[in-house]
């Protein structure tokens, strides 16, 4: 649908419609405190874009079918609030968009979780998404990481994703549902430490040249948001081992604060 | 019924044998099987095949109402369920992960990436559009449908050639294709999707065009979708070994140079197959 008053995504003075700068992120807030019965859980917002994943496991697998001999079966659900976009409206479950989502997140996260270290058993990711002003894939993957870094689960890395997208010829970071119905735009997930890209994602047309540059410009950009989401653990951390030593204290927990 | 997993000489005997770029079937890692497109007698009607994987579309057209919100565009549904006659593993109703991947995929390359005109497809704003209806039949499988489906796809589309129609005040007047030519539809670009496969061993090279065993064992798939004029319109790389920015460019730029030679090699089969049929003008 065309937008009927015509808003600038990049004006003169180098602004885009809801204030920030180009190569400006959107603020990010964390909450790790625990959600219901789940052994980890993340409330992650992008600006607008709120998304709360509950993680469950690793514990014995629900249907033996889908045990997998020598790793565990990660198995991701994703459901999208009928109340998080500007109209309300009711999504099936089996709508191949969200199968669709899933199914990325759950092949994102596969070589990311030690899954050999649970042989037979199951992990449930269960997705919820609140609220939508674009980058949804991306709150879902940083979610996700840090429901998973919240439940003890072992991985090999952080997976950071963001979305860039170009006006004509200016890049751009972190897009909101504005900017993405309007400019091409990609997703990208990296893992920081080694910074190679587990997820890329991009479903409208954009030239070769101007992909490789918002490419490597999201590339980078994942490195800002693992700083952000380490700070969040460590912080998380903190709070978990103060409330274990006003409970017990004992010399050996300090060392663990570092 | 899903298949059993590739016995462990299978496999160790693949991964060994794309370690030294060998492939079982006498391929290099980044060449393709040559598509071989063979038409129907009916317009829009092409079989696609990549080696033994065989994909079978076919387009028909009618005139409906449009829908309230987008009076001036004529619509696409594409129909793609794979039957039991591809594979033994896929069901009908009930759609396996790779199907969906395939299903969404197709939506992305043909719909999203706007290939077909759709405001060429309208007759009478707000109460006479085309509804172009492609169904994609797969007929077998020996690895990477998804290539073989998107090729099927755009081909039957640039192969098709709706009824002219002749619009007079309100009256509207379809001319069947025995009085006047029937006309093209208006395509605006021409998208081919290449599929990689990236294996566990991340010392091995990854391979375009992957054969069953291989798209089994591969521990992910990128695909790509570009026309020939340097146009991305879909990456899709969800998950699986992850890969560093600069490999992941020199992988998009080879698909680059696959899809200008896939371009020839329609175009040529398109004009070889004009030419065969014989349009009178009376």
């Amino acid at each position: 649908m065309a937008s009927s008053s015509r808003v600038e995504i990049l004006n003169e003075g180098g602004f885009r419609s809801d204030g920030r700068k180009q190569f400006e992120l959107r603020d990010m807030v964390i909450d790790l405190s625990q959600q219901g019965t789940a052994d980890g859980s993340a409330l992650v917002s992008h600006g607008l874009t709120q998304v709360i994943v509950s993680v469950f496991g690793p514990r014995e697998a629900k249907m033996r079918s889908q045990t997998i001999y020598d790793r565990a079966n990660i198995n991701v659900e994703l459901s999208i609030a009928s109340f998080s976009t500007g109209e309300r409206r009711k999504r099936s479950r089996g709508d191949k968009r969200i199968l669709e989502m899933a199914a990325t997140i759950k092949s994102t996260f596969e070589p990311v979780v030690q899954t050999t270290l649970y042989p037979r058993s199951q992990i449930d990711i269960f997705v919820q998404v609140l609220q939508q002003d674009g980058g949804l894939l991306q709150a879902c993957i940083n979610a996700t990481t840090l429901a998973l870094a919240s439940a003890g689960i072992p991985l090999y890395d952080f997976v950071c994703a963001v979305t860039g997208g170009v006006h004509s010829t200016s890049p751009m970071l972190d897009l909101t549902t504005l900017e993405e119905s309007d400019i091409p735009h990609v997703t990208v997930a990296t893992m920081p430490g080694s910074g190679k890209v587990t997820l890329a994602t991009m479903e409208t047309r954009l030239h070769v040249d101007r992909f490789e540059e918002i490419f490597r410009l999201a590339c980078e950009a994942g490195q800002i948001l693992h700083k952000e989401m380490r700070a969040a653990v460590r912080s998380r951390t903190g709070v978990l081992i103060s409330a274990m030593q006003s409970a017990a204290p004992r010399q050996g927990i300090k060392k663990m604060i570092r | 019924m899903r298949p059993p997993s590739p016995s462990i000489p299978e496999k160790e005997f693949v991964f060994d044998a794309l370690k030294h770029s060998l492939r079982l079937d006498g391929r290099l890692p980044l060449e393709m099987r040559t598509p071989a497109l063979s038409f129907g007698t009916e317009l829009g009607c092409v079989e696609c095949s990549l080696g033994k994987t065989r994909v079978l579309a076919n387009i028909d057209a009618k005139m409906v109402k449009p829908t309230p919100e987008r009076p001036f565009e004529g619509m696409l549904s594409i129909h793609s369920e794979i039957s039991p006659m591809a594979a033994s593993e896929y069901e009908i109703g009930r759609p396996s992960e790779e199907e969906v991947t395939i299903t969404r995929m197709l939506d992305k390359v043909l719909r999203r990436s706007d290939a077909l005109d759709k405001e060429s497809l309208c007759i009478i704003a707000g109460q006479r559009v085309w509804h172009l209806r492609l169904t994609l039949h797969f007929l077998a499988d020996a690895g990477n449908l998804l290539d073989c489906a998107c090729m099927a796809g755009i081909v039957a589309l640039k192969h098709f050639r709706r009824p002219e129609v002749e619009v007079v005040g309100d009256e509207v007047t379809v001319h069947p294709p025995t009085e006047r030519a029937p006309v093209p539809l208006a395509i605006h670009h021409t998208p081919f999707c290449i599929s990689f496969a990236f294996f566990p061993d991340p010392s091995t090279q990854p391979v375009i065009d992957p054969s069953l065993l291989e798209q089994r064992l591969s521990a992910g798939l990128m695909s790509v979708a570009l026309n020939a004029q340097r146009e991305l319109c879909v990456v899709q790389k969800l998950g699986g070994v992850p890969l560093a920015p600069d490999d992941l460019l020199a992988y998009i730029n080879v698909a680059v140079a696959k899809a200008k030679e896939l371009d020839v090699i329609v175009e040529e089969a398109l004009k070889k197959d004009w030419s065969g049929r014989h349009v009178e003008v009376r």
